[in-house]
C-alpha cells in the first residue's frame, strides 16, 4: 500500500510523464480566448460525416493518431488505451479504439472522464503493468445536445447557468522518459450529491464535488493551494466557479486567486455560451492545451487539474432524481 | 386596428407565459400543455369565442387557440352527429394544421440538417 | 455542509433571470407573430366560406411558416431572444415537430423521423384532446345534446 497517501490519493514515485498529446476543437471553441493553446482548430463540426456521432468518433481517432505520430510511437508499443465520452455505452470511444489492436478500457465519468483516465493510466504505469498508455476523450455539441437535451433547432431559450458542450477531442500518451510534464499525484473523488435536481445548473451541483476532492487532495498530500501555480477546475462554469469559491472561502483557504476554471474560460463573453463549456472534451483540451502549455513554457511549475463530472442521465432527470457528481484531481509538475 | 389588437393580445399571452417560465419551475412543455388545456376549457364554457371574435389572430395563433379549436370542433360535430362527434371533432378544425405539420416537417427533414 | 444548507446557498447565489427583458422580448416576438397571423387570417376570411375554415387555414399557414423558419435554422435564434414569445404561438408548435423530424431523421425515416416527430409536440396534442373531450362531454351532458 506504499503508493497510497492518506485516504484518497495515489502517489506516483516513478513519475510517469505526458510524452505527447494532441488537442483539437471545433470552430466555435477555436474563436475562444484559448484558441492558440489548441493543436488544431477544425474548419467545421461535421468533417464530412453523415452523423455527429461519426464526427465525434473521427475527432477522437484524429487526436489519438496524431498523439502517436508526434513521438513516432507505434501502436504496438502502447499497452492500454483508456477512453471515454458522453454517449450511451461510450460508443464513440469503442468505435475509435476499434482501429487499433491495443487493449481497450472504456471509462465513464461524464466531464471528469479525462482526469479519471490520466489517474488510472498513471497507476498502470506506476504498477509496472504498462510501459505506455493512451488516454483519449471526445465530445460534440450536437451529440450531447440530442442525448441530454433537445433537438438542435428547437425553440429553447438558454439561461445563464446552461452549459454549452465543447466540440473537440484530446488524447495523451503517458509513459516514462526524460521530457514532458510529470504526474505526481492523483486524488480520486467520491460521489457528492447535495440533492440538487436542476439539470440547467450543473455547475452548482458539481462545485461541492470539486470542493471535496480539493480538500482531500490538500489533506492527503499536505500541500496548500499556494503550492500550485494554477488549480484548473473542470467545467464548473461561471455559476459553479462562484459556488466553489464560496465553499473554499468559508474554510479560510489562502490562494483562491490561483483557481481557474476550464469551462468558464474556453468561450469568450461575446460567444453567448451561458455558464461556459462542458463535455468530456472540455477539461481534456483545456488541461492538455492551456494547462500543459503553462508547464512547458515555464509559466508554471506545478498545476492541479480538478475535473468535475455530473453523472446524470436523461432518464434520471425525467424521473426527478438528484444529480450525483464526482471530481478527480491530478497534479502535474514541470 | 385589428393588427394592433392581435399584437397586443398575442404579445400579452406570450409575456404571461414567459413570466410563468421565469418565476416557476415550469418548463416549456408544462406551459404549452397548460395553455392548450386552458384554451379547451375556456372554449367549453363559452368564453373563448367572444374573446377570439375581439382579438382575432391574437387569440387564434397562441397555442390557447389550438386547444379552443379542439373543443370547438368537438361541439360542432356533436351537434351534427351526436356522441360520435366527441371523437371525430378533435381534428375537425385542427386536422388541417396537424396534417400540414406532418407533411411540411417531413419535407423539410428531407431537405435540411440541423445546424449550429 | 449539509445538503439543505448548500441548496440554500445555491438559491441565494443564483443570478436572477432578467425578468423585465425576457417578458418584453416575449411580448414583442409573440405580438409580432400574432400580427402576422392576423394578416393571414384577414386574407383567409375573404377566400374561405366559414370562420372555422378561415381559422383552420390560418393555423396551417402559420405552421408552414414555422416549419420553414425551422428548416432555415432561424427559429431557434428567434426563440433565444423571444423565449415564450416564440414557443407559445402555433409556429412554435410547428417548430417542435420540424426540429424533432430533422434531428431524428439520422436514425432512419421510419423509426427515427416517423417515430420521434411528435416527441415534444405529443403532450400538447394528447392533453389538448383529453381536456377538450372532458369539457365537451360535460357540456353535452349538461345541455342534453346527445
Amino acid at each position: 500500500m506504499s503508493n497510497r497517501l492518506g485516504s484518497q490519493t495515489l502517489t506516483f514515485s516513478r513519475r510517469p510523464r505526458v510524452l505527447s498529446s494532441y488537442t483539437l476543437v471545433g470552430p466555435i471553441e477555436g474563436k475562444g480566448p484559448h484558441a492558440l493553446d489548441f493543436d488544431e482548430i477544425l474548419p467545421d463540426d461535421v468533417l464530412g460525416q453523415k452523423t455527429p456521432e461519426k464526427t465525434e468518433r473521427l475527432m477522437l481517432e484524429m487526436a489519438v493518431e496524431k498523439t502517436l505520430r508526434h513521438r513516432n510511437t507505434k501502436s504496438e508499443e502502447v499497452h492500454f488505451i483508456l477512453a471515454g465520452d458522453l454517449l450511451n455505452q461510450i460508443t464513440s470511444s469503442s468505435f475509435a479504439a476499434s482501429t487499433y489492436t491495443i487493449p481497450f478500457l472504456g471509462i465513464y465519468g461524464a466531464c471528469s472522464t479525462f482526469a479519471q483516465g490520466i489517474g488510472l493510466g498513471a497507476a498502470l504505469l506506476q504498477g509496472d503493468f504498462a510501459e505506455k498508455v493512451l488516454i483519449g476523450t471526445a465530445s460534440h455539441y450536437q451529440t450531447a445536445e440530442r442525448q441530454f437535451r433537445y433537438p438542435i433547432e428547437l425553440n429553447v431559450q438558454h439561461i445563464s447557468s446552461n452549459h454549452h458542450t465543447v466540440t473537440g477531442a484530446g488524447a495523451a500518451l503517458l509513459g516514462f522518459g526524460d521530457e514532458g510534464p510529470q504526474i505526481s499525484y492523483a486524488t480520486f473523488g467520491h460521489i457528492v450529491d447535495m440533492g440538487l435536481k436542476d439539470a440547467h445548473d450543473m455547475g452548482s451541483a458539481m462545485a461541492p464535488a470539486a470542493y471535496s476532492t480539493i480538500k482531500m487532495h490538500l489533506q492527503d498530500t499536505g500541500r496548500s493551494l499556494e503550492d500550485y501555480d494554477m488549480i484548473l477546475t473542470g467545467d464548473l462554469g461561471k455559476q459553479g466557479r462562484k459556488m466553489l469559491r464560496l465553499l473554499l472561502e468559508k474554510d479560510g483557504l489562502k490562494g483562491l486567486e490561483r483557481l481557474q476554471d476550464g469551462g468558464s474560460q474556453i468561450y469568450s463573453e461575446g460567444q453567448k455560451a451561458g455558464a461556459g463549456g462542458s463535455g468530456a472534451a472540455c477539461i481534456a483540451v483545456m488541461a492538455l492545451g492551456y494547462g500543459l502549455n503553462m508547464l512547458k513554457s515555464a509559466k508554471a511549475e506545478r498545476i492541479l487539474i480538478v475535473a468535475t463530472g455530473a453523472l446524470l442521465s436523461a432518464l434520471t432527470v425525467l424521473q426527478g432524481e438528484t444529480i450525483p457528481c464526482v471530481a478527480h484531481a491530478i497534479a502535474f509538475e514541470a | 386596428m385589428d393588427y394592433i389588437i392581435a399584437f397586443l393580445v398575442g404579445g400579452a399571452i406570450c409575456a404571461i407565459g414567459q413570466l410563468i417560465i421565469d418565476t416557476t419551475k415550469c418548463s416549456n412543455a408544462h406551459l404549452l400543455v397548460g395553455m392548450v388545456c386552458l384554451g379547451a376549457i375556456l372554449s367549453g364554457i363559452g368564453i373563448y369565442e367572444p374573446f377570439q371574435e375581439f382579438a382575432g389572430a391574437g387569440a387564434l395563433v397562441p397555442v390557447l387557440g389550438f386547444g379552443s379549436s379542439i373543443t370547438k370542433g368537438m361541439l360542432s360535430e356533436i351537434e351534427r352527429l351526436g356522441w360520435e362527434g366527441l371523437f371525430t371533432g378533435a381534428f375537425e378544425i385542427t386536422g388541417l394544421g396537424l396534417a400540414a405539420s406532418i407533411v411540411f416537417s417531413s419535407i423539410i427533414a428531407l431537405l435540411r440538417k440541423p445546424q449550429k | 455542509m449539509k445538503p439543505k444548507d448548500y441548496q440554500k446557498l445555491v438559491k441565494d447565489n443564483s443570478p436572477p433571470r432578467p425578468l423585465l427583458k425576457n417578458t418584453l422580448w416575449a411580448f414583442f416576438v409573440g405580438g409580432l407573430i400574432s400580427s402576422l397571423g392576423q394578416v393571414v387570417l384577414n386574407i383567409a376570411s375573404k377566400t374561405e366560406n366559414t370562420k372555422a375554415e378561415a381559422a383552420s387555414v390560418t393555423l396551417a399557414v402559420m405552421i408552414l411558416i414555422g416549419a420553414i423558419l425551422t428548416g432555415l435554422g432561424i427559429y431557434d435564434e428567434i426563440a433565444e431572444k423571444g423565449g415564450a414569445g416564440a414557443a407559445v404561438p402555433i409556429t412554435g408548435f410547428s417548430n417542435t415537430v420540424t426540429s424533432a423530424a430533422m434531428e431524428f431523421r439520422r436514425e432512419g425515416f421510419l423509426l427515427g423521423m416517423g417515430a420521434k416527430m411528435f416527441v415534444i409536440a405529443g403532450p400538447v396534442i394528447v392533453f389538448g384532446i383529453l381536456s377538450g373531450f372532458i369539457v365537451s362531454l360535460a357540456k353535452a351532458l349538461i345541455l342534453g345534446l346527445f
